[in-house]
């Protein structure tokens, strides 16, 4: 997914702080329930929307756990998968948006993941006078919380938003327990895409790779950055125990390539499907997403 | 060759007078799309509407004039502009080259723009920080005349250029940019990727008012160099040396030619991302039906460039909305089909 670089990630967390001391001013100025201090830097106010457009997954599942779904009226691609989502009007994918279409949905809140684009729209949409919330978006525990506290915030859930908040830390130690009492870690291989016996795998700094370390797995593909085509040999060199995968392939058809015959995964035909946006979205569901995986990869512990 | 109609063949006499009749038909259309463009989107806005927040009247409501006034004009204005620049450089350079496939892609000018925008994408947040994509459209442009003037710089000796050298080396330098291009798109992230795979689909999504504004100075100060070129390349077509007895200066020529479609397709480009198709396809269409003088020819092919962008990008934005298609979908989709029905309906004309 994406890296950010620090002095951004610095940047939100202050926002963080800044935003909960919005929230504090406004306690004592009732009218203006949800007031925060976006990613971008800007006071964004709202009351009781009715018509709000989420762009991101992880912002659409925030807002549907918070008890906000019935006043979503429109989603991005990313988001079709959340549950509860069906039927919502589409407005396409997140990086290719069009402004227009946006404000066609007649919103009244608009919630944004910052890494969406293309700027000029983003710019457009927040100059259109529709409260505009730029939310952070960083690929790490505490990233998925300033989410949370963002949005609840802004929708005025605060108390909603810090139940979320304990309920996926508490999910994240319970993971995070069972997960230390392993003696052993099965290597894993995330597999981004497959065409022509050519592996496009997950490596270092990227979700894959997270939730992978989170489900007590271990990454093969760690020699380098990002999301790239892996040599068939760098794979028989380290033979994975489990594939890991986000579209549906048949199990003969991913196991059965050159790189991957003979590794203990097609040998015990340990393929995983799981779908993208809840594997990789950093959204309020990662924990089970993790743990889910956790009990594939480890089928003798109870989780 | 056969392809490019020769200025001097024998025309009907509906043929020669048909430009008084075809220009101001094409400039009336459109005015009409225009039109047809700032009152149709994915927002529904009551067309009698239109007047009130087009003057700025209090009681349009705000939402509506956002979307007239910073989304509909400026890409309106700058799809006008980006498919008269791209349609007029391709008259020029089928009419320089004396080549039915010049395009402007063979310049070299799209490869070192696309290097460029590619480079911005992938290592920019290193040289200019987080904000690195607002540089793409500058970048491009620069990279659009460096790899440009390179070509000219290779395909000139002793004061001389020759035009089949910078055909071929054009190609040589596109497949060496396209390599490098492909080595930062390995070295890319997902969403770098991501971004340039949209980018290079082209799009008038991210129009401005201040982008409509930077090209508009390029693209105009570059088409009104037409009436210089005109008459040199309709005495090119007869040979280089040919022009020279009639009194052309062709080192001049091709020089002027090169900078004009440098600047109009770098601009372009810059604005839009890779949009195909309208360089190559309108000036054969053109020809067609009218004098294939450039004197009529190019300001033409600008006005039915910039109907053909207009009419792709109403497309773009509202077939899928409130999602949006890229424009170079809809113009390979439109101009594809059009230059094939043209080949096949004009085969016996063409070939003779």
């Amino acid at each position: 997914m994406t890296h950010r670089n620090a002095t951004v990630l610095r940047l939100s967390r202050r926002n963080v702080f800044a935003g909960s001391l919005g929230l504090l001013s406004c306690f004592s100025r009732p009218s203006y329930a949800g007031t925060i201090i976006d990613a971008g830097n800007i006071s964004v106010s709202v009351k009781a929307p009715k018509r709000i457009v989420t762009i991101g997954s992880a912002i659409t599942e925030i807002v549907f756990a918070l008890g906000e779904k019935d006043n979503v009226v429109a989603i991005d691609l990313t988001s079709v998968t959340v549950t509860g989502a069906t039927g919502l009007t589409n407005i396409g994918y997140m990086r290719a948006l069009s402004t227009e279409g946006v404000l066609s949905q007649n919103p009244d809140l608009i919630c944004v993941s910052n890494d969406s684009g293309p700027p000029e729209v983003l710019e457009a949409l927040r100059a259109s006078g529709v409260p505009f919330a730029l939310i952070p978006h960083v690929p790490t525990l505490e990233g998925i919380q300033t989410k949370v506290t963002m949005l609840g915030a802004l929708l005025d859930k605060t108390a909603e938003a810090k139940k979320l908040n304990t309920d996926i830390d508490a999910a994240f130690v319970k993971l995070a327990a069972k997960i230390s009492t392993l003696k052993q870690r099965p290597k894993v291989l995330f597999v981004l895409s497959l065409a022509d016996n050519r592996i496009v795998a997950g490596g270092s700094e990227t979700a894959a790779d997270t939730i992978i370390t989170l489900a007590g797995g271990e990454n093969i593909a760690t020699s380098f950055k990002g999301y790239k085509q892996m040599s068939a040999e760098a794979i028989l060199a380290s033979p994975p125990d489990a594939v890991l995968m986000m579209q549906s392939h048949t199990v003969e058809n991913i196991l059965s390539q050159t790189a991957l015959v003979g590794s203990p995964a097609a040998k015990t035909g340990r393929l995983i499907t799981m779908d993208g946006s809840y594997l990789l979205g950093f959204g309020p569901y990662t924990a089970n997403a993790a743990t889910e995986l956790a009990r594939k990869l480890h089928p003798d512990l109870a989780l | 060759m056969t392809l490019l109609a020769s200025p001097w063949r024998k025309l009907t006499g509906q043929q020669r007078e048909q430009h008084r009749i075809l220009i101001p038909a094409l400039a009336l259309t459109l005015i009409f799309f225009a039109i047809i463009s700032i009152a149709t989107g994915a927002v529904n806005i009551d067309v009698a509407s239109l007047p009130g927040i087009l003057f700025r009247s209090d009681h349009a409501s705000a939402r509506d004039t956002v979307i007239v006034w910073s989304v509909r004009l400026p890409r309106t204005l700058l799809a006008i502009l980006v498919g008269a620049a791209l349609a007029a450089s391709g008259a020029i350079l089928q009419g320089l080259f004396r080549n039915p496939l010049a395009d402007p892609g063979l310049v070299g000018v799209s490869s070192g723009s696309v290097l460029a925008a590619v480079c911005t994408i992938v290592l920019g947040q290193n040289l200019f920080g987080a904000n690195a994509t607002q540089f793409l459209p500058l970048a491009a442009f620069i990279g659009g005349l460096l790899s440009t003037i390179l070509l000219y710089t290779i395909a000139t000796r002793n004061g001389r250029t020759y035009t089949a050298t910078m055909l071929l080396a054009g190609i040589a330098i596109s497949a060496i940019a396209m390599a490098v291009t492909g080595v930062l798109i390995f070295m890319s992230t997902e969403q770098q990727l991501r971004e340039f795979t949209f980018w290079s689909l082209g799009s008038l999504a991210g129009a401005t008012w201040a982008k409509t504004a930077s090209v508009a100075l390029f693209i105009l100060i570059a088409l009104g160099l037409w009436p210089i070129l005109a008459r040199g390349l309709d005495r090119l077509a007869l040979g280089e040396a040919e022009a020279g007895h009639m009194g052309v200066n062709v080192q001049v020529l091709k020089r002027v030619a090169i900078v004009a479609t440098a600047l109009l397709t770098g601009a372009a480009v810059a604005v839009s991302g890779a949009i195909g198709f309208i360089g190559l396809v309108v000036p054969h269409l053109l020809r067609l039906v009218m004098s294939p003088r450039h004197r009529f020819l190019v300001p033409a092919a600008a006005l039915l460039g910039a109907i053909l962008l207009l009419v792709a990008d109403m497309i773009a934005r509202t077939i899928v909305a409130p999602a949006e298609l890229p424009i170079g979908i809809v113009t390979a989709c439109i101009g594809g089909p059009i230059f094939l029905w043209m080949l096949l309906t004009n085969i016996r004309k063409l070939e003779s």
